[in-house]
């Protein structure tokens, strides 16, 4: 298809795309994966049908993001595809298996008799929830310090696949928190609470490691006048930590009013951190080695993918609306009919 | 080992696992809303029942081609990163408009389907199922124009080792296309004809005789009578197509070496490879001519001409056979129920045992045909294009071992459980027991 945009915005408007599928991805499946790791805090069964139960419509649509995403890589960047995945060979394996486990524990679970069966596919579900996010975030680890394989540097992969279990485990909690009420929702306050320091820790350890270990990053946060006009990123970060402890701290509220206000607040958070993630490598898509532009694909194929994904996207953006309606409110006993 | 051998191997255990679920999803979608239309006009309780039963089968076979699929997504790259670079300009578009077309929607919808019958009103659930239904059939389209234009490509030019299209449309119907996703589609609904009728046909000979069994086991036979005969016709015709095209892997089926008219069809042999030739040959005399060629002296192409270019003959050869012969099996059973069925007899148990033994010939088939076309293509990845050796990446072997043999065991484990899961649900006989309560809409 004849290209219609200047060949020098192409890749921008992809790497755009991208990141967009890469961020509804993170906190999509950041909150089911996160309700899957929480499966492990509880030991009722009713309280972890009902946990499932809350994010059973939605796990399917959240993982397509990252097919998205990853599909876009490799369309619009087939160069970077290779290099990461070829990098990133041994945790994209891990991850698959364990969004592989998680996706299948959902049925096994459901379709199980014998509770012990259960119990063993609810295990199954924990470990695939866990594992896939610990892989995520070691690969969010070795990717902001461009693969380099020193121990300090898989130090820092380690910390990151804490934090963004960790950062999972806190929008799950604030989901459940959206989408069950008595004991469970108390119990998701008092999770989300404490996840919150956690994330705010993860955040800040984050913030510190990686101006500190490129140059690069940190001329572009800390040179003049960009120290200045990034500042309302930072501060914006910090009162909404502080909002949300705030929050937490009063919740459930009479009438459980601002029950869904957590869960934006965290979707606000991971946004906020994806665009300082997003801020310190522009214009590279393999941090320090090859630019959106060096990696993009021939524009006539861009550009049928373009226009497909305009006239696409908003259809799935409504018909996403309307499962979210359709599945709105608390998360029903078991008994669907 | 090999590290390309085991990338391939790799690839090759991902793809089969795979293709196993959207083998049963694509049809079984098609299937579970004519059980819904039959409710909606009849009112009948038996279509509620087979749908009941049906779509928690669904469900299951649906999360499993989901995540693997996911993992396909990643191993195009991370087994093949040459693919993407020479061929990304074709590939690229088309994986894309999968995803965006198909991925979405069955996802979205699929979620008001399994668990919405009693948030939405009916009309719309129906529209979920009749969604869920094309974006299966969307989702196999995509990727069977891809796959075919692997085969048979053509619409692009060659510039410094990368392809760029020059004509989409040549892309997307290029000429293994039509062949191709005719003889998948009709593989899914001959592997659901025969899941429904065997593991139906499993129930009523333990004695549960309810509507719900008897429904899908007609459905199923009826299923079978028609398709597996079509499926013969257009076999042949993807056969003819594939002959002009990909000579040589029409000759490693045959199992015939040598350029020459007059060529039998083999009902059995042993090719060797090392002394190019046959042992062990029985065979129709001139048979492969007539079918080839419509007439016993035609002359077929033999694997002699392509020395060093053709692919490995004993698998294909092989997998040939194990594709026709159940495919023979399918026509037999499926025509004789419909007899059974048209005289209005008691289907007898010996029949019954023999669908129950056909329960998964659908997947082996299925299987058998996807290695006869995925083995012959070889030495090409893209014919004439791109060779599955350049497309390797540098990970090393010890990576693709180490994670081959997680998939492995993964593999195996979902598998079973997968076919245990069936038998339990099947033996339960009743509907929505303790248990799964969220698959289970009621009757309006």
């Amino acid at each position: 298809m004849t290209p219609f945009l200047p060949p020098e915005v192409l890749p921008l408007v992809f790497a755009g795309l991208m990141a967009l599928s890469v961020l509804l991805y993170v906190v999509l499946d950041g909150f089911d994966l996160g309700v899957g790791i929480l499966l492990a805090a509880t030991r009722a069964p009713e309280e972890r049908d009902r946990m499932v139960s809350s994010i059973g419509p939605f796990w399917d649509a959240n993982e397509t993001w990252l097919v998205l995403g990853i599909g876009l890589l490799l369309v619009a960047f087939p160069t970077a595809h290779g290099v990461i995945l070829t990098a990133l060979y041994l945790p994209v394996a891990l991850m698959l298996a364990g969004l592989i486990l998680r996706g299948v524990a959902f049925e096994f679970r459901a379709k199980a008799e014998d509770p012990a069966d259960k119990r063993r596919w609810d295990r199954l579900f924990f470990t695939g929830s866990l594992t896939a996010a610990l892989s995520q975030g070691w690969m969010l680890g070795r990717y902001v310090l461009g693969f380099d394989a020193a121990p300090a540097a898989l130090g820092f992969a380690l910390l990151s696949a804490l934090g963004v279990a960790v950062a999972y485990a806190f929008i799950g909690a604030c989901w459940l928190v959206w989408r069950t009420e008595g004991a469970l929702q108390r119990r998701a306050i008092a999770w989300a609470r404490s996840g919150l320091w956690a994330v705010a820790g993860g955040i800040v350890a984050v913030s510190i490691a990686t101006p500190l270990t490129s140059e690069r990053i940190f001329a572009r946060w800390f040179a003049f006048p960009n120290v200045v006009l990034l500042a309302p990123l930072p501060l914006a970060t910090g009162a909404l930590i502080l909002g949300l402890h705030a929050l937490l701290g009063h919740m459930p509220l009479p009438r459980d009013a601002l029950r869904n206000l957590p869960f934006w607040g965290a979707t606000s958070l991971f946004c906020l951190s994806f665009a300082g993630l997003a801020w310190s490598f522009y214009p590279y898509v393999v941090p320090d080695q090859l630019t959106v532009y060096q990696a993009a694909a021939a524009p006539e194929s861009l550009t049928l993918i373009l226009v497909g994904a305009l006239i696409v996207l908003p259809v799935i953006l409504a018909y996403t609306v309307l499962a979210w309606l359709v599945f709105g409110g608390k998360a029903r006993e078991l008994h669907y009919h | 080992m090999d590290p390309i051998l085991l990338a391939r191997i790799q690839f090759a255990a991902n793809i089969s696992f795979h293709i196993l679920f959207p083998t049963v999803t694509i049809a079984l979608a098609w299937v579970l809303l004519f059980f819904k239309l039959r409710f909606n006009a009849t009112g009948q309780a038996r279509w509620m029942d087979a749908y009941r039963f049906w779509v928690k089968v669904f469900a299951l076979s649906f999360a499993l081609g989901v995540v693997s699929g996911i993992t396909m997504s990643f191993q195009f790259g991370t087994n093949w990163p040459g693919f993407m670079n020479a061929v990304g300009n074709i590939a690229g578009p088309l994986l894309a408009y999968e995803v965006l077309t198909a991925f979405f929607l069955e996802a979205t919808f699929v979620a008001i389907m399994l668990f919405g019958m009693s948030r939405v009103p009916g009309w719309l659930h129906t529209l979920a199922t009749l969604l869920v239904a094309v974006g299966t059939s969307m989702s196999a389209f995509w990727i069977l124009v891809l796959n075919s234009w692997m085969h048979t490509p053509q619409g692009f030019e060659m510039r410094d080792g990368v392809a760029h299209a020059t004509d989409w449309w040549a892309i997307i119907f290029n000429p293994s296309m039509p062949y191709r996703l005719a003889h998948m589609l009709i593989a899914s609904g001959l592997t659901v004809a025969f899941l429904l009728a065997g593991l139906s046909a499993w129930r009523w000979l333990r004695g549960d005789r309810s509507g719900g069994v008897a429904a899908a086991l007609r459905t199923g036979i009826v299923m079978a009578a028609v398709l597996a005969p079509t499926q013969l016709v257009v076999g042949d015709l993807h056969g003819l197509n594939t002959l002009e095209h990909q000579p040589a892997k029409i000759a490693a089926m045959e199992g015939n070496w040598e350029t020459r008219g007059n060529v039998p069809l083999l009902l059995f042999a042993i090719p060797d490879e090392a002394a190019r030739e046959n042992r062990f040959e029985i065979g129709i005399p001139n048979g492969a001519s007539l079918i080839l060629r419509h007439s016993a002296d035609g002359v077929v192409p033999g694997l002699n001409d392509f020395v060093g270019e053709h692919p490995p003959v004993a698998p294909v050869f092989f997998a040939f056979r194990a594709m026709v012969g159940i495919g023979s099996l399918m026509i037999g059973l499926g025509l004789a129920g419909a007899w059974l069925l048209w005289r209005r007899r008691d289907l007898p148990r010996w029949y019954l045992r023999g669908l129950v033994a056909m329960t998964f010939s659908g997947w082996v088939a299925t299987l058998a045909g996807w290695y006869v076309t995925e083995i012959g293509r070889q030495p090409w990845l893209v014919t004439g294009v791109l060779r599955t050796a350049e497309a390797a990446g540098p990970v090393p072997a010890g990576s693709i071992g180490l994670t081959l043999a997680m998939y492995l065991v993964l593999y195996a484990g979902l598998l079973i459980a997968y076919v245990a899961t069936l038998y339990r649900l099947a033996r339960k006989g009743e509907y929505g027991a303790a248990g799964d309560h969220r698959a289970v809409p009621q009757p309006a």
